[in-house]
């Protein structure tokens, strides 16, 4: 199988305090990636540095062969941030093309791909609203159209169903899937045992390190329990 | 290409924030008006006492120079208590002695003064007076004015430039954005420019309003004047955005005001600093506003070409230069590449 991204023996260190520690692993591609663990277990940490915008302490990550950071590779990926990362003075439409902008699309281009990506999201008829005026939720599907703009054919999202309700939960796993099917790759970070589920395979991590790495099925037969929850318990000894 | 980019966007958000656009341009406005109302109106005439001055004295002074009041020694002396007149001149064996009330140094001068003339002999010839610069009629709004509109524009570009570019940072923004293709350069040049587009209407509208509205004293070129202006809002701005890497927030931000901006004001040339011992001189010196106010007041005062003020321009433009490379270098904090 042909992989994206590579992690090779991450690790990061900020002062003495170490976040993360020799991490490594492949992401392929067209699947969906989960990273699951505890808040302050060392996702979003793990997320720059497959975005590029943080240098591990020690170890390499490649995108595509390539070494990052890279600008290049930037143009790559779309990047959902845990915050919701809009302008608020602007509508849905100007955030968007001032997005898609920065990936050097063409005006018709982009005018096409906002059309396309605030379908997705069910967002169509607030198109020309500011930012302002949206609902939280909202807010987080914006965020979403806004990752896809350029097309890209990876997506790193860090958390990004946090504090939304079930319904619209669903709705952006839906979404995920409907993407994997066409061959992007999803890297996605969560807390949330039950959508480690619907993840291709998963990495588990704890304390700054990945304590298991597998497909949900297999984690669960390896231990021989029922849910993902227990394979947590299992590996990190049953405390927090 | 993405420098175009955020300054389109930045000139967008304007469009929609009325609230900072007019803290940018009608506080100035406002604030300078307010200057103008204090410090333009007539001056106020000084009440002094006459206490036993002979006739043919009272004769001679001058009636619009100060408002005379024939008053008794007690009178006068319990006026003088109560601060309700400025002087009281008496006449004691043929010669005046002045008794001033003092609590304000400024008419106390104006005092000394007024009765210097009141009481000179008139038998010396009139001096022609003609000015070099300036006019008879300049007025202390003229002489501080053109610093001013140096401190305001300088003010306030600082805070809305540094307050959007750390909010950047504060609403997840800055982490986006640097998540996609753009170089840290095209970030700030990118606020540079849209911000550097928006100063330029701001400058023009502020030193317009101050010497066309206002009557602010002007014998220079107002096209001068706006680029110093101009220079000055840039260096603001690249050392708003600048600072901004320093702050956690808002409020961290306006703690800069007192470190940075304050003492900028005291050493601007609103307050004479030639009697200065030379190393607090030199503390002027690195500050950008003494430039931008010193080649105003050449401009607006004196009537200086390029030519007199290029000096002041280059140090502006340095300081500019010099801010924004730090700041390209600051954002290395966010993202090495």
């Amino acid at each position: 199988m042909e992989t994206i991204l590579q992690l090779k023996n991450i690790s990061q260190q900020f002062g003495e305090r170490k976040i993360l520690n020799h991490i490594e692993f492949d992401i392929n591609k067209g699947e969906i990636f989960g990273l699951l663990g505890p808040s302050g277990a060392g996702k979003t940490t793990l997320v720059k540095m497959m975005t590029g915008t943080l240098v591990p302490t020690a170890g390499e990550v490649f995108m595509n062969g390539e070494k990052l950071p890279s600008l290049q590779q930037m143009s790559q990926y779309g990047f959902m941030a845990q915050s919701d990362a809009l302008y608020q003075e602007l509508t849905a439409s100007e955030n968007l093309d001032f997005f898609g902008s920065l990936y050097k699309m063409s005006k018709t281009y982009r005018k096409q791909r906002i059309q396309e990506v605030m379908e997705m999201v069910d967002l169509s008829e607030h198109l020309h609203q500011t930012v302002e005026t949206y609902s939280g939720g909202m807010k987080r599907r914006l965020s979403l159209a806004a990752a896809l703009i350029h097309e890209p054919e990876l997506i790193i999202l860090d958390e990004p169903t946090v504090g939304i309700d079930p319904v619209l939960r669903q709705s952006i796993w839906e979404e995920l899937k409907r993407l994997k099917d066409r061959g992007v790759t999803i890297v996605v970070t969560t807390h949330v045992m039950d959508e480690a589920e619907k993840c291709d395979r998963l990495a588990l991590l704890r304390e700054g390190e990945v304590i298991a790495l597998d497909t949900p099925e297999q984690l669960k037969e390896t231990v021989g329990v029922s849910s993902i929850e227990d394979v947590f318990l299992h590996y990190g000894g049953g405390v927090r | 290409m993405n420098t175009w980019s955020i300054m389109k966007r930045i000139l967008k958000q304007f469009r929609r924030d009325k609230r900072s656009v007019a803290l940018m341009i009608v506080a100035p406005v406002f604030v300078l008006t307010l200057m103008w109302l204090v410090l333009d109106s007539d001056d106020t005439q000084p009440e002094i006492a006459l206490v036993d001055v002979p006739a043919p004295v009272q004769e001679k002074v001058d009636e619009d120079a100060a408002d005379w009041v024939e008053m008794s020694q007690p009178e006068a002396e319990e006026a003088l208590e109560e601060a309700s007149i400025e002087a009281m001149v008496q006449w004691e064996n043929g010669s005046p002695s002045l008794t001033l009330e003092g609590s304000n140094p400024t008419t106390a001068g104006q005092v000394k003064e007024v009765l210097s003339e009141a009481l000179a002999s008139g038998s010396q010839p009139d001096i022609e007076v003609d000015f070099w610069h300036g006019a008879d009629d300049l007025g202390l709004f003229d002489y501080i004015g053109p610093v001013l509109i140096g401190f305001f524009v300088f003010f306030f570009v600082f805070i809305v430039g540094g307050v959007s570019f750390l909010r950047e940072r504060t609403q997840g923004t800055l982490e986006r954005l640097l998540a996609t293709p753009i170089k840290r350069r095209e970030l700030v040049y990118g606020y540079l420019g849209g911000f550097g587009l928006f100063t330029i209407i701001q400058s023009i509208l502020i030193a317009a309003f101050s010497i066309y509205v206002l009557q602010m004293y002007m014998s220079g070129q107002f096209f001068y004047v706006i680029i110093v202006t101009f220079l000055l809002a840039l260096t603001a701005l690249s050392l708003g955005t600048l600072l901004s890497a320093f702050a956690k927030n808002e409020f961290q931000l306006i703690q800069f005001i007192p470190l940075v901006i304050v003492p900028q004001v005291f050493f601007s040339g609103l307050f004479p600093t030639e009697g200065m011992a030379v190393w607090l001189q030199a503390i002027g010196h690195v500050m950008p506003l003494t430039y931008g106010a010193e080649a105003l007041r050449g401009i607006m005062l004196r009537g200086e070409g390029i030519a007199s003020f290029q000096v002041e321009l280059y140090v502006l433009l340095g300081f500019s230069v010099l801010f924004t490379t730090l700041n390209i270098f600051a954002l290395k904090r966010h993202r090495s590449l």
